[in-house]
């Protein structure tokens, strides 16, 4: 592999030194590739996942799940299943009333169990908790629920037609949450889940008096993100509190959820997560600790719910999306405006399908100069499995149909497909969307890098794009370092460690903060009884907005440091690394602190970042894509080969550079997966492939034969040192990019992912067909 | 049923049920290295050697334990500073992200170099097929192995 890190002088320029607030630290030990500290805990098999935790007299809870679509309840016989030895309680929405069972961060629709309908096959319509996992297996295969049926709609389009089979029937509304206010959610009726529009300009005009128009309908598929350790969660009751531990990214979304659900002030629900077994944004807002909690809730014992993988498919999936996309070109290649009709299939609850349909709207047209852009994008209710956030989320499916029609209308016009995008792409510091945050970023040069790297013009099968997603999420966090006696600090962060490394960052960052040896310093994290508040860990935002928040830690506790030595020592007091310097002594944080107290002690620094002053304009910041392929077919079979990957991990400075090739590699390779064969295929209304034999993800024989991996460090981000996000914009273009090379290759583009051998063979014979077509006639 | 076998080098006398898996035998002795994932014999999260083989924990059961020794990612390194070759590897090549996988991978891998302590790159892939990682893109990975070969030839 080949890996590069350019600086700014050779990317083309930046917006400069941006990041580190008040804090005028330097980076030291951020910048380097330190190892990961949780590295010899996970090759040793030590470091203890959720699903490994041994809570003394746990019981297991396994959920009986609809077999049906779409069907009205009509009576649980849970008799024969309560006498299975070993069975502590069958427990359903009736059997827990007066409690409310529904969640949901967005629009609070989801009932952890049926109320009254299933929605969807694999709903869970009751908990069987027993002695052990395998009684509560068995009991629940004897648990008999009695339906109606009732007509199901698995299609989003179907969804929305008049007539169609109405999943709910009155709308919820939203929670009211400031974080999710522009998800879409006013006038819905039907199966409508979220709306979003924007656009500006006279898009008709436009099109009107355009040289060239492309047009096309494109399909990205529902994914699963197999997230290798399946959902699972603990719940107990102790002293009038809930303690949890479970697999979630965002333990505080979660907190808010089951404080709702079981009235308890958010003090008394302690979310707590271990290591996890991969994320994605799979594991994402509530799951199955509802589920775990009821269970405990109703036996007065801690309850496990740990799912199959199979479980895990009907917990959450990704939006699948149809998207009809024109867009207007002058000859000379100027893109006038662009047009978007999205139809997201969000299956049977909200969860984080709004803000999905959100972020659609926003990341489907581009980083280009518009004078018109119309985008309506709809999320739909169906009988089919919740659709939720997956990483990029929005992205991906909106990529695939504006940068195929820059391919395409790049052939049509005669021009270069590079060329075409430079000619239009926003410069650094240009706004996209009006009123939110100019590009923090130089995409032009970015793809220049990528295209140079990719062999573009010199060989055949080459495909890129660029896209630029708004991240960061809301910027809400709060973080809390505390200097010991010793002289060593540790901090509490709520941001969630998912194997992304940001234990490892966060620490490079509080080290780099307070003058200290990374040896020195240690973060604890995801506890919500125990560290300070994080909106989510999602959207790439922890090495920002945490980095952020916690450098701001360090200043106040080296405030509070300051102001202890002068009640100490007479004279001028300046910081230096570790310490401070008082009337000509260096005084370690050690020192003033044992001084201070007289006997152990410490000090507490506070750190917070919320949506005002430079976070006022959102996104906080945008994550880049510009990465491509190089592809070859066998027109025999249809295979797809991947020859050659170029990521460009546009992050503005590399706090761990090792770390971030990992991300850019884990992310593009997720996204070749979909590209190439991930997609859940219902067959009829059941899932025909809920397993990981028929859903195929990348194995280590997909690897592309070479991959080059560039940095591009500009420092022209809003965290620390100039740093910006990275883990999602790497995999963004990738499903457009595969799409564009085996099109150059075929002589057609495709229009719908994944480009299984079977697709590819189609599409191949279509060509060939054409070709002879030409020579006959 | 009596079942007598070795676990990572220790003597053991169990009563297991017929229908017990070797996966919920050695997480329930607190060997929770092993992970379980797919239970379809298909992910490798849970591979360990039995007899030096490597099998799926998920899809073995527990009494083809009975006269023979099985070694789980726990009995590889006496201590951290003494971790096995393979170990080393994965951490010097960044070969993890979650590390679900991990203990699997390292499992595995330490099964081909002792069939094979020489393999090529190809023979690598070949043999890492039957595992799954969704973090790193694999490509660390076969690199680790390929450094612990390099490592264990001249070690």
């Amino acid at each position: 592999m080949a890996e590069r890190r350019l600086d700014g002088a050779q990317g083309g320029g930046g917006a400069g030194f941006a990041g580190a607030g008040a804090n005028n630290t330097e980076p030291r030990i951020s910048g380097t590739s330190v190892p990961r500290l949780d590295g010899v805990a996970k090759v040793t098999g030590r470091a203890k996942y959720a699903v490994d935790l041994d809570v003394p007299n746990v019981a297991h809870g396994v959920a009986v799940r609809a077999d049906r679509a779409h069907a009205r309840i009509l009576g649980i016989d849970a008799a024969e299943s309560e006498a299975v030895p070993g069975v502590l309680a069958v427990v359903t929405a009736k059997t827990v009333a007066p409690i409310d069972v529904r969640f949901g961060h967005i629009s609070r629709d989801h009932p952890a169990l049926a109320v009254d309908k299933v929605l969807y096959a694999g709903e869970p319509v009751a908990l069987v908790v027993a002695e052990t996992r395998r009684a509560a297996e068995a009991a629940a295969r004897l648990v008999r629920v009695a339906y109606e049926d009732l007509p199901a709609v698995i299609d989003a389009d179907e969804a929305l037609g008049e007539g169609a089979p109405l999943l709910h029937e009155t709308h919820p509304g939203r929670t009211g949450d400031e974080g999710f206010h522009n998800t879409g959610g006013g006038g819905l009726a039907g199966n409508l889940c979220a709306e979003n529009t924007l656009g500006w300009g006279d898009v008709d005009a436009a099109f009107e008096a355009a040289d060239l128009v492309v047009e096309g309908e494109y399909r990205y598929p529902m994914l699963y993100g197999y997230a290798m350790e399946p959902y699972n969660a603990t719940a107990l009751f102790e002293e009038g509190s809930l303690l949890v531990y479970t697999t979630a990214q965002h333990p505080y979304m979660v907190r808010d959820d089951l404080a709702r659900m079981f009235e308890l002030p958010l003090a008394r629900v302690r979310v707590v997560v271990p290591y996890v077994g991969g994320g994605y944004g799979t594991k994402s807002y509530t799951k199955v600790e509802p589920l775990a909690a009821l269970g405990a809730h109703v036996t007065g014992r801690p309850v496990r719910v740990a799912l199959s993988v199979e479980e895990a498919i009907y917990t959450t999936r990704s939006d699948g999306a149809r998207i009809r996309a024109r867009s207007a070109f002058r000859s000379d290649g100027t893109l006038l405006a662009r047009d978007f009709d999205v139809v997201m299939n969000s299956g049977a609850y909200s969860d984080n399908s709004p803000l999905v349909c959100a972020k659609l709207a926003n990341r489907c047209f581009g980083p280009y100069r518009l004078e018109a852009l119309r985008v309506r994008c709809r999320s739909v209710f169906t009988n089919t499995t919740p659709a939720s956030s997956l990483r990029g989320f929005g992205a991906p499916q909106g990529n695939l149909a504006g940068e195929l029609q820059m391919d395409e209308a790049a052939d049509r016009l005669g021009i270069d497909a590079r060329d075409l995008r430079l000619q239009n792409v926003v410069a650094p510091g240009e706004e996209i969307l009006p009123g939110k945050r100019g590009i923090d970023a130089d995409l032009g040069a970015d793809l220049e890098l990528a295209t140079e790297s990719l062999g573009w013009g010199e060989r055949p099968g080459v495909g890129f794009g660029i896209s630029a997603s708004d991240a960061g999420a809301h910027p809400t966090s709060v973080t809390m370092v505390r200097l010991h006696s010793d002289g060593s600090a540790s901090c509490a962060v709520g941001a969630t460690e998912l194997g992304q490394g940001s234990r490892t960052v966060l620490s490079q960052i509080l080290a780099d903060g307070l003058g200290l040896p990374f040896e020195r310093v240690a973060i604890v994290q995801s506890d919500t009884g125990v560290t300070t508040y994080e909106r989510t860990t999602g959207a790439s935002r922890t090495t920002t907005l945490v980095g952020r928040a916690l450098l701001l830690a360090c200043d106040d506790a080296r405030r509070k440091i300051r102001e202890l030595a002068a009640e100490l020592v007479q004279g001028e007091i300046e910081d230096v690394d570790g310490g401070v310097r008082a009337g000509g002594e260096e005084l370690s944080y050690g020192d003033v602190i044992r001084r201070w107290f007289g006997s152990g002690g410490e000090v507490v620094g506070i750190g917070a970042i919320r949506k005002a002053g430079e976070f006022d304009k959102l996104p906080p910041f945008w994550e880049i894509g510009a990465s491509g392929v190089v592809a070859s077919v066998d027109e025999e079979t249809g295979r797809v080969t991947i020859e050659q990957l170029t990521t460009v991990g546009d992050v503005g400075f590399a706090v761990n550079p090792a770390l971030l090739h990992g991300q850019d590699l884990g992310a593009a390779t997720m996204c070749l997966g979909a590209a190439l064969s991930e997609e859940l295929v219902y067959d009829g209304t059941t899932l025909s492939n809920p397993n990981v034999v028929e859903y195929r993800v990348p194995r280590v024989s997909d690897l592309p034969k070479k991959i080059d991996q560039i940095l591009a460090e500009r420092r022209d981000g809003i965290g620390p040192f100039g740093a910006k996000g990275g883990g999602e914009g790497s995999g963004n273009t990738i499903g457009g990019a595969v799409a564009a090379a085996v099109g150059r290759l075929l002589g057609r583009y495709p229009k719908e992912l994944p480009l299984t051998p079977e697709r590819v063979w189609r599409l191949a014979q279509e060509s060939r067909e054409r070709e002879q077509e030409a020579v006959h006639g | 049923m009596r079942v007598d076998g070795r676990i990572n080098g220790r003597e053991h006398v169990l009563d297991v049920a017929p229908s017990t898996l070797l996966l919920d035998l050695l997480r329930d002795l607190g060997l929770t290295g092993a992970k379980p994932s797919c239970e379809l014999e298909v992910c490798g999260a849970c591979t360990v050697q039995l007899d030096g083989l490597p099998v799926s924990a998920c899809t073995t059961l527990a009494i083809e334990l009975d006269g023979r020794s099985v070694e789980t990612v726990e009995g590889l390194a006496p201590s951290d500073d003494r971790l096995h070759p393979v170990q080393q590897a994965f951490l010097k090549h960044s070969a993890l992200q979650c590390g679900f996988c991990t203990p699997g991978m390292v499992m595995s891998a330490k099964a081909l170099l002792e069939t094979n302590p020489a393999p090529s790159r190809d023979d690598v892939v070949h043999w890492l097929e039957g595992s799954i990682c969704r973090c790193t893109g694999y490509e660390p990975i076969v690199d680790a192995v390929l450094e612990a070969a390099g490592a264990m030839a001249h070690g």
